[in-house]
């Protein structure tokens, strides 16, 4: 990949753990995010009201007395922005989608408790939310659906008035003869799981700006987005607009994304429209009481799943029908589709049937959130798996080794289609030694003794593995610029925009080592549509696998045009030749080369009037935009240690391993801080995080003094190792980390827990796994109101 | 002192503002605050310091803790008139001359940071910590990180950065 | 999440927040370390018309001893009580609960007088000075009246302060010699507002039995409650394993919660068992191993009952 090992040629970094440009800034108080950005004097900030209802007609909104607040500058209901109240479609959709219009704001009617009904534009925020406050809204309540056990109860309310019924989509994926293969089976086990997740809680909450150019008719909006292109294209068809007079940006700067920031809101569409209308600045900084409820969130999936397996715990056929909480409005198919093909994992499974009802129900939208519903899929197979080895009396580690796919039998076809539209094909892994290399480091036989021995005095440990696969590097394409600037400078520009991933450090190495030149001479600029017209956005684990290769294929051009531009300059056609510092210089002599300030003036500048050099193509910029084939699979085991007390419900974590495939490494730092990041999520996932809805579907979890995030108390230490198995779909071999962390680390510590209270016979059926579920899974009551009533009878 | 001019508030509010004199960062800075304003927004749409955050605004996430007279409180829950004659440390006085200091340089080394949006309120807190004594376990460095929350890093980094920061200052302690 | 509107005092002496109170009494709210009225400002769960901020009123800021035990005035923070090796060593059972209040970021500003004012049912000061028999003196413009721990908590977020008087102190006895105390709670994370909380103190007699005790439950009910059934049991027995079983047992019966979205009520009445198990076990531990509170401090170890 680097041009050439000649002395004083830099060496390659791609691999190396180089410590991230972004810090310096972010150390000293000096980041760029949006509420930190100095906006224009006038700006002014906004409020919204909130439905307080989770079903509602609306009758009438009276905002006399909010206009009448010193300071404001407007406020607007739905009625007052008819012109741009068009549906915004979801993200990922089905031809059998039931489609229900989702407007930007409210109009006749409410459907989840948060949604946006009114906003004020004031002087101040404080102003804001005090008129805010004023606004009267006569509602007339709605029964509201608060579980998809009750969107399909018979007879159930509609969560949309004048819908077919409560059901978003239904569709099922099936490989070889599921019915069949279960009626021969010898044995077949069932059970039902709940997996509750809650939302991704980056601790910069939502942010618009906007800023309206009157005298050229464009628009300028930051937005802390996953999605700069998505975002600005969806405002190009809500407003009318031609795309070029749209100019979205991610500031360089966003604190956290995760997957709620990779959504398209209401919020996002009405802030740009009511600065337009106002001719000023508009600001909107979504508080955390906002981000609790009208943030899109993960919510409960329940599955019935079965499997039918030998007598040697091979399984013959796996069955899994669940129900995914869409929530009021179908923002995205992409969480339930998702489980529905990832759950077959790592295993080969000849007859699969998984089945999706996804529900229409009056909460809040939801859609991704790190793990993006393969963790719902994992736990539902990783739990069987634990079951069926309960059941024969195996060990749970064999029974999985007896099923993984093998390393020579890649690329591997599961039999299903995947989200991309493409069929489910694994590209590469090596299973075995990923869970043969997690079990060692453990020290998996030791840990059994020592539980052997514990349970005779009483205690209770237990040992949960979760393996898992990860469909990953997702298209349609993304895309890079690579220019050298008149400075002399290349400058790499990304479509993508990032959240803390490092981008401007990442993509520096991958130039570097593309061009073979030093990075310090590399700037990458991310996330702006005024500099690059396509691209799709932050979210999936994608971006390394498909901007890498861009950036890649972008910057090998850029140092081919380099060099062209060179050897015309200095008459040297059929030479090679290699950077060295900031020259260009020919590989076997070093004094003969020019600076790149020089190429730039032959090539960019020129000389006002004067004929082109001959041989010289003008303009060193060059583009790419790389379309993977299809999904690439990154996979991972993690293996945990838990001490349960049976008396309080506490869960202890005694030892904690990951074994983590994302084939090629770019810079370890980086990727080890993505798979520990994520942990830490999964923690949350596991253990503490459950955001909980009434029978009315009103949210009673709504700050963090009734919802836990994970704090490094609450986080144990991990022991990280890594298989690379470089994936065929793109010249680096990368697949995704973002999400490896988390996927299956609920899965893990409930395997483990109902491993430590197997003496109790005791089963743990939802997640997370809070103390009053372990108590009450002991004792045989229930262990918690709130869970109870997300899962059918 | 000038009091820095005031933006973005109404008559009303101005009625009930008072002037806030305080010292941050070693500097003396005074502006108008309204009553009701918060020292966090106080320090950052008066006093232009923006490194400090709100994450959630009822004191849990610790994003926007800052130190006031010697102690790491939460801006988010002071108003800034009860910060008047109060020495107040942010992130932005962590770096002598443009240098990052021994915490600073630790986190950066030990990628204890990944989109920063809550570093400023660990900056202070741990500053503070460190100041009390150091730390000199693992699950002591876990214990001071605990008031704070961070969703990115999974918190690894920081317990090296607290670690290798504390062994550092307390190297010729007996 | 910005706070509304109010007109904000900060009286200079005791006597002017007292005027001021009974000026705007119902319409106000005191501001003392804020941690806790804050968020309900944030949230805009309450918009009082007057914030009548203490934190300049002189006197109020340091913890003193009496001649019989201790009195902390109203801008004590919870972190000067934790940090103090006078109280730890008298009053080990208030310093170790003072330590388990939420971050000391929190505890550097949030006073001990403005917990048990605000009287959150989860809250450990509470329970705390329910266990200490403490004594609150309220002041008003009229004067001041003395209440009684047992009679200050009226329910969640409810106490005997009228709306136009002030927590001025709160002030508690040295216990007896051979008093032994356990603090446990058991929280989702530590720092969180517990699932249920446990301050427990048992003065031994010469026989070796106990002589008086005091156990209260934090968390299962709308304000700190006495285990009078737990503590009847204690008395006068020597606070061996079988006692201890027997306390749980007790405690389980007369613990009568409430569920909610964190915990059921069989949860939450099992887990307050356990913890006045623990708690006892501690302190029978403590006794035997012939600790005194009087002349040790006793380390977070030794403290450590659940």
């Amino acid at each position: 990949m680097s041009a050439g090992n000649a002395a004083g040629a830099p060496r390659p970094v791609i691999g190396t753990r180089v410590a991230r440009r972004e810090d310096y800034r972010l150390l000293t108080g000096r980041g760029k995010f949006l509420d930190d950005l100095e906006m224009p004097a006038d700006t002014c900030e906004a409020a919204f009201l909130r439905s307080p209802h989770g079903h509602a007609r609306i009758l009438s909104v009276n905002t006399s007395a909010a206009l009448d607040v010193p300071g404001v500058l407007g406020v607007f209901t739905g009625e007052d922005i008819l012109p741009m109240m068009k549906p915004l479609p979801a993200k990922v959709a089905h031809p059998d989608l039931q489609e229900i219009p989702r407007l930007p704001m409210a109009l006749d009617a409410v459907h989840y408790a948060g949604e946006p009904v009114a906003v004020v534009v004031a002087t101040s925020r404080y102003i804001a939310e005090d008129a805010a406050d004023l606004i009267e809204v006569d509602y007339e309540p709605l029964p509201a659906i608060s579980s998809t056990a009750a969107a399909l109860a018979p007879g159930a309310p509609l969560a949309h008035e004048g819908a077919r019924d409560n059901v978003a989509v239904h569709v099922t994926q099936r490989a070889g003869d599921p019915d069949q293969a279960f009626a021969a089976a010898p044995h077949v086990l069932s059970e039902t799981f709940t997996v509750v997740r809650g939302g991704g809680h980056s601790m910069e909450c939502r942010a618009v700006a906007a800023r309206f150019d009157t005298v050229t008719g464009q628009l300028v909006v930051w937005d802390a987005t996953q999605a700069p292109h998505y975002a600005r294209n969806a405002l190009a068809v809500l407003y009318d607009m031609p795309e070029d007079d749209i100019r979205l940006i991610a500031p360089p700067d966003v604190g956290g994304g995760f997957g709620p920031k990779a959504q398209f809101y209401g919020e996002e569409a009405v802030i740009p429209w009511v600065a337009m209308q106002l001719r000023k600045p508009v600001k909107w900084i979504e508080d955390r009481r906002e981000n609790f409820i009208s943030a899109m969130m993960e919510r409960t999936q329940t599955h019935r799943v079965q499997v039918a397996f030998d007598d040697d715990g091979l399984l013959i056929a796996l069955k899994d029908v669940f129900e995914h909480d869409q929530g009021a409005y179908v923002a995205g198919l992409q969480v339930p589709m998702i489980t529905l093909s990832t759950v077959p994992g790592q295993y080969k499974i000849p007859n699969i049937h998984t089945e999706l009802y996804s529900c229409f129900t009056n909460m809040v939208p939801t859609s991704s959130v790190r793990g993006a519903g393969r963790p719902q899929a994992v736990a539902a197979m990783e739990r069987m798996m634990d079951r069926v080895a309960e059941y024969l009396g195996l060990d749970p580690a064999e029974v999985r080794r007896r099923n993984l796919i093998q390393p020579d039998e890649f690329p591997y076809k599961v039999g299903l289609m995947f989200r991309d539209g493409s069929p489910l094909t694994y590209d590469s892994g090596n299973y075995p030694e990923l869970l043969r290399g997690t079990l060692e480091r453990l020290g998996y036989d030791a840990w059994r003794a020592r539980q052997a021995e514990l349970r005779g005095k009483g205690r209770l440990l237990g040992i949960g593995i979760a393996c898992y696969v990860e469909g990953c590097g997702l298209g349609p394409y993304e895309g890079a610029k690579a220019r050298l600037t008149n400075s002399g400078e290349v400058l790499v520009t990304l479509a993508a925009a990032p959240q803390g991933q490092g981008y401007e450090t990442v993509y520096a190495q991958i130039a570097a080592d593309a061009m073979g030149l030093d990075m310090s001479y590399i700037k990458v600029t991310t996330g702006d549509t005024g500099r690059i017209p396509f691209g799709q956005g932050t979210f999936a684990s994608r971006i390394t696998a498909t901007a890498g290769p861009a950036v890649l294929r972008a910057c090998q051009e850029l140092r081919d045009r380099i060099f062209a531009t060179a050897a015309v300059m200095l008459k040297t056609e059929g030479k090679n030749f290699v950077f060295r510092g900031d020259r260009v210089t020919l590989a076997e002599d070093e004094a003969t080369g020019a600076t790149l300030k020089q190429v730039t003036q032959v090539a960019n500048v020129g000389k006002h009037g004067i004929t082109l050099l001959r041989g010289v193509r003008a303009g060193l910029e060059t583009s790419s935009y790389f379309a993977p084939e299809r999904a690439a699979y990154a996979s991972g085991a993690h293996a945990v240690v838990v001490e349960v007390d049976p008396e309080t419900g506490r869960t202890e974590i005694l030892k904690y391993v990951i074994g983590h495939d994302c084939g090629t490494v770019i810079n370890p730092l980086l990727v080890d801080g993505q798979v520990l990041g994520g942990f830490a999520a999964g923690i949350g996932n596991a253990l503490y995080e459950e955001q909980f809805y009434d029978d009315t579907a009103q949210p009673q979890t709504t700050s963090y003094l009734d919802f836990s995030l994970p704090s490094a108390a609450e986080v144990p230490p991990v022991e990280l190792f890594h298989v690379q198995s470089p994936s065929p779909l793109n010249p680096l071999g990368a697949k995704g980390a973002g999400e490896g962390g988390t996927i299956p680390a609920p899965a893990a510590i409930a395997n483990a827990i109902e491993d430590a209270l197997r003496p109790f016979g005791a089963r743990i059926n939802e997640m997370p796994v809070t103390p009053p579920k372990i108590v009450g899974a002991i004792t045989g009551t229930r262990g918690n109101p709130g869970s109870r009533q997300n899962r059918s009878e | 002192m000038e009091p820095d001019l005031m933006d973005g508030q109404d008559t009303a509010d101005q009625a009930g503002a008072r002037v806030v004199s305080l010292t941050v960062n070693g500097e003396r800075r005074g502006a108008l605050a309204p009553v009701r304003m918060t020292l966090a927004d106080f320090l950052r749409h008066e006093l232009g310091l923006k490194g400090t955050h709100l994450g959630c605004e009822h004191g849990v996430c610790g994003a926007c803790t800052v130190i006031m007279n010697g102690d790491a409180v939460r801006s988010c829950l002071l108003l800034a008139v009860q910060s008047d004659g109060a020495a107040v440390e942010t992130i932005e006085g962590l770096a002598a001359d443009g240098e990052l200091g021994p915490l600073q340089q630790a986190f950066h080394r030990n990628h204890a940071l990944q989109c920063g949006f809550c570093t400023g309120g660990f900056l202070m807190s741990i500053t503070a910590a460190l100041r009390e004594g150091p730390v000199e376990t693992d699950d002591a460095a876990r214990e001071v990180l605990s008031g704070n929350i961070c969703r990115c890093t999974g918190y690894a980094g920081m317990i090296k950065a607290v670690r290798e920061t504390s062994a550092e200052l307390y190297r010729d302690r007996p | 999440m910005k706070p509304p509107r109010f007109a904000y005092h900060a009286p200079a002496t005791v006597d002017e927040a007292l005027g001021l109170l009974a000026c705007y009494g119902d319409q106000s709210k005191v501001l003392a370390g804020g941690q806790s009225l804050f968020p309900v400002l944030s949230f805009r769960l309450a918009a009082p018309e007057h914030l009548i901020d203490i934190n300049r009123l002189p006197g109020l800021g340091s913890l003193e001893r009496t001649a019989s035990g201790w009195r902390i005035p109203a801008l004590v923070r919870q972190r000067q009580a934790e940090r103090s090796a006078e109280l730890a060593a008298s009053a080990p059972l208030l310093t170790e609960a003072v330590a388990q209040v939420a971050h000391p970021q929190i505890r550097n500003r949030g006073t001990i007088c403005g917990s048990l004012a605000h009287a959150d049912s989860s809250a450990e000061m509470p329970a705390v000075m329910l266990a200490l028999d403490a004594r609150m003196t309220i002041a008003s413009a009229a004067g001041t009246r003395t209440v009684s721990a047992g009679d200050f908590f009226l329910f969640h977020m409810t106490t005997a302060v009228e709306p136009h008087e002030l927590l001025l102190a709160v002030e508690f006895d040295d216990p007896p010699p051979r008093t032994y105390t356990s603090f446990a709670e058991f929280a989702p994370r530590k720092g969180d507002f517990c699932l249920a909380g446990v301050a427990a103190t048992a003065t031994f007699g010469e026989d070796g039995t106990v002589s008086r005790c005091r156990v209260v439950a934090a968390g299962v009910s709308a304000t700190p409650l006495r285990l009078g059934p737990v503590e009847d049991l204690v008395t006068r027995s020597s606070l061996d394993a079988a006692v201890l079983a027997a306390a749980q047992r007790a405690a389980h019966g007369a613990v009568d919660s409430v569920g909610d979205v964190h915990a059921d009520a069989a949860y939450r009445r099992q887990l307050a068992a356990v913890l006045v198990r623990r708690a006892l076990a501690a302190v029978a531990a403590k006794a035997a191993s012939g600790a005194s509170p009087d002349a040790s401090i006793p380390t977070k170890e030794d403290n450590d009952g659940a």
